[in-house]
């Protein structure tokens, strides 16, 4: 069970958006997909999942052709938490989670047992039992990408795809949604944004910048300030997670003239941080 | 802690029995097979006393007599067998294969756009319809077709309309939703001109006829026109009750379905044909009868939720009830005079959609 990236780019267009990437998300890991915005870091996935064509690579699932398998069979295989969404229908909590069957309807089926094990046990080990008549769009945040995880579960797929699974989460859900996918023991590649938060759950982690990846390793040796300034251009601190020693970041303000270098404690005042990794 | 929780789980395999699962799905949407079966009997109702009233009112039960004998193949020459038989029968037909197919077709597009807003005649259909019909009522096209010449123009008209929507939406990465509502809704504006000059310049009686044909209606209803809608509904409840898992996938969005192991740019390509074609085979037969493809699927989903499975169905049975109401009250309001049906419809379906928007408020947009 493991999903690899060989040699890919790929195009939207003109424009070569991946180069040559070659990545592996081994079997039970959880894999970081990091870098900044516009990076790459969603076409990868999507080309993964199909949005886009590669244009020159392969992608490998168990040392297959990913894209020679069908449609549905490798949603089988391959299932995706993307970015919180909305839905312009009403669907409830169930029947959300049931949406992950697609790949298993035959034209006029109607829901089998097992669809509704399947379900069921998606449900149960997320642990959204109780939220299972609800609305799905009068769902908070972060119950809702618990449930879009469900749902990915409930597709029967030993890899998740998660793209940016946490973003406008509150810090509690951000821990909780990852936590919940880090004890699936599947086979992971996530794209996320906050590198700290990828230090503690991701290993290994690729950073990538303009479509390239730039490093790729354990966040111990990927994670610092070094390259993410290469990486992000950001200049942040690194220092390791008191509990559990990898890399933890602090971001800095703008220090208004860097070369005048008085890094004194003066300026370390300022913790409150202002849009710290976004360009 | 941990000693509590594995006290509770003796209860589980009782839940894991198929049987005792069935009530806790039951409480969170009606069943299927209720609804369905309350809007087929809302439908025969609606149809019986669609047939029934009129200028010559008649009981629901000379209705059957005359319907019963015929089916049977032997229809009675009595004045109310004429009357049932001949004009108001295939007429409540229409009227229910119309509501069946804009219904059907609206839902559709709703998801194709994925926009809640949407209706059938979004991506042209209608405006090419109305250029076709136009031209048959006002320049004489097609002449030689005598009672066919409109709904002939009126689909050359629309198909003509649909082929330059997808033309134009298409793209490298297919028919992308909001690239496909602009382009219809430009091509309609377009299209709209095109009849807009067509009535300036043509005379004012014809014009008369055209705004009434605009408006919609069932007036000319017989039974030569039914077979084509029929089947085009018929052949579109197939497909699409086929591909309805899909369609609940893409309701989702595209990337998620394409996650979810859909074909997306086929699914949206057919998708796109189909509910074209449902929609220009309806107006071709009544002209343009808004707000029905647009209010109806929104009802049905407060019914049955969105699954499509239970969306297409009960639309089926409750659009085409709908419409025949609509026709009921559109030729009797006014007697003997008759009303433009799309002005009932707008008039039934507007505050409809309000009250159902007020209620709802959280799947029109608007935040907790």
């Amino acid at each position: 069970m493991s999903l690899r990236l060989d040699h890919l780019s790929v195009d939207i267009g003109a424009r070569r958006i991946v180069s040559d990437v070659s990545l592996a998300a081994e079997d039970g890991r959880f894999t970081g997909l990091l870098g900044p915005n516009g990076s790459g870091k969603s076409t990868i996935l999507k080309t993964i999942y199909r949005v886009h064509k590669p244009a020159a690579g392969r992608l490998l699932l168990d040392d297959a052709d990913l894209l020679a398998l069908s449609a549905r069979d490798a949603a089988r295989r391959i299932a995706v938490v993307a970015q919180e969404t909305t839905s312009e229908f009403e669907f409830s909590v169930r029947e959300m989670v049931m949406i992950g069957r697609t790949p298993y309807k035959r034209a006029f089926g109607a829901d089998t047992e097992a669809d509704h094990a399947a379900v069921d046990r998606a449900i149960e080990r997320v642990g959204c039992g109780h939220l299972v008549s609800r609305s799905f769009n009068t769902l908070s945040g972060g119950e809702k990408q618990l449930v879009l995880v469900a749902r990915a579960l409930a597709q029967g797929a030993d890899h998740l795809i998660l793209d940016e699974p946490t973003n406008h989460l509150d810090v509690r859900h951000q821990i909780e949604v990852l936590e919940v996918v880090a004890g699936l023991g599947v086979t992971v590649l996530a794209a996320l944004h906050d590198l700290s938060l990828a230090a503690l759950f991701c290993d290994p982690v690729y950073i990538l910048a303009d479509g390239r990846i730039v490093l790729g390793g354990p966040p111990t040796d990927v994670l610092t300030e070094q390259t993410i300034l290469r990486a992000y251009g950001a200049d942040v601190l690194v220092i390791p997670h008191p509990d559990t020693g990898q890399p933890h970041l602090i971001p800095r303000r703008a220090r208004p003239d860097d070369d005048a270098g008085v890094p004194s404690t003066g300026t370390r005042n300022n913790s409150i941080p202002a849009s710290p990794k976004e360009p | 802690m941990t000693v509590r929780v594995r006290r509770a789980r003796p209860i589980r395999p009782v839940r894991l029995r198929p049987k005792a699962r069935r009530p806790r799905r039951a409480a969170e949407r009606v069943p299927l097979g209720l609804v369905l079966g309350g809007c087929a009997v809302l439908l025969v109702v609606v149809m019986t006393f669609g047939v029934a009233v009129g200028s010559v009112g008649l009981s629901p039960g000379a209705v059957w007599h005359v319907v019963a004998g015929g089916i049977a193949g032997h229809p009675e020459n009595t004045v109310a067998g004429i009357i049932v038989w001949q004009i108001r029968l295939p007429r409540v037909l229409l009227a229910a294969v119309v509501g069946a197919a804009l219904t059907t077709a609206g839902a559709v597009v709703q998801v194709l756009v994925r926009n809640a807003l949407a209706d059938p005649f979004l991506l042209g259909v209608s405006s090419g319809a109305s250029v076709g019909a136009t031209a048959v009522l006002l320049l004489g096209v097609f002449a030689s077709l005598g009672v066919w010449a409109i709904s002939v123009g009126s689909i050359v008209g629309a198909m003509t309309a649909m082929a330059a929507v997808f033309a134009v939406s298409r793209s490298g990465r297919g028919l992308a939703p909001t690239q496909l509502i602009l382009c219809g809704v430009v091509m309609s504006a377009l299209f709209e001109s095109v009849t807009s000059y067509l009535i300036f310049r043509g005379n004012p009686q014809a014009t008369q006829s055209v705004l009434f044909w605009l408006l919609g209606s069932f007036g000319l209803a017989s039974w030569n026109q039914l077979p084509i809608p029929a089947v085009a509904l018929l052949a579109a409840m197939v497909y699409l009750m086929a591909k309805a898992p899909a369609l609940n996938a893409l309701a989702m969005g595209t990337e998620p379905a394409a996650s979810l192991g859909v074909d997306v740019r086929r699914l949206r390509r057919n998708l796109f044909v189909v509910t074209s074609l449902m929609a220009g085979v309806a107006v071709a037969v009544s002209g343009i009868i808004g707000f029905v493809g647009l209010v109806v699927p929104h009802i049905v989903r407060l019914m049955v939720g969105s699954d499509h499975r239970r969306v297409l169905p009960t639309g089926v049975l409750f659009g085409a009830s709908f419409m025949v109401l609509g026709d009921l009250l559109a030729r009797t309001i006014v007697s003997p005079q008759e009303m433009p049906i799309g002005v009932i419809t707008a008039f039934i379906g507007a505050p409809t959609l309000l009250v159902l928007i007020r209620r709802r408020p959280y799947l029109y947009g608007a935040t907790q």
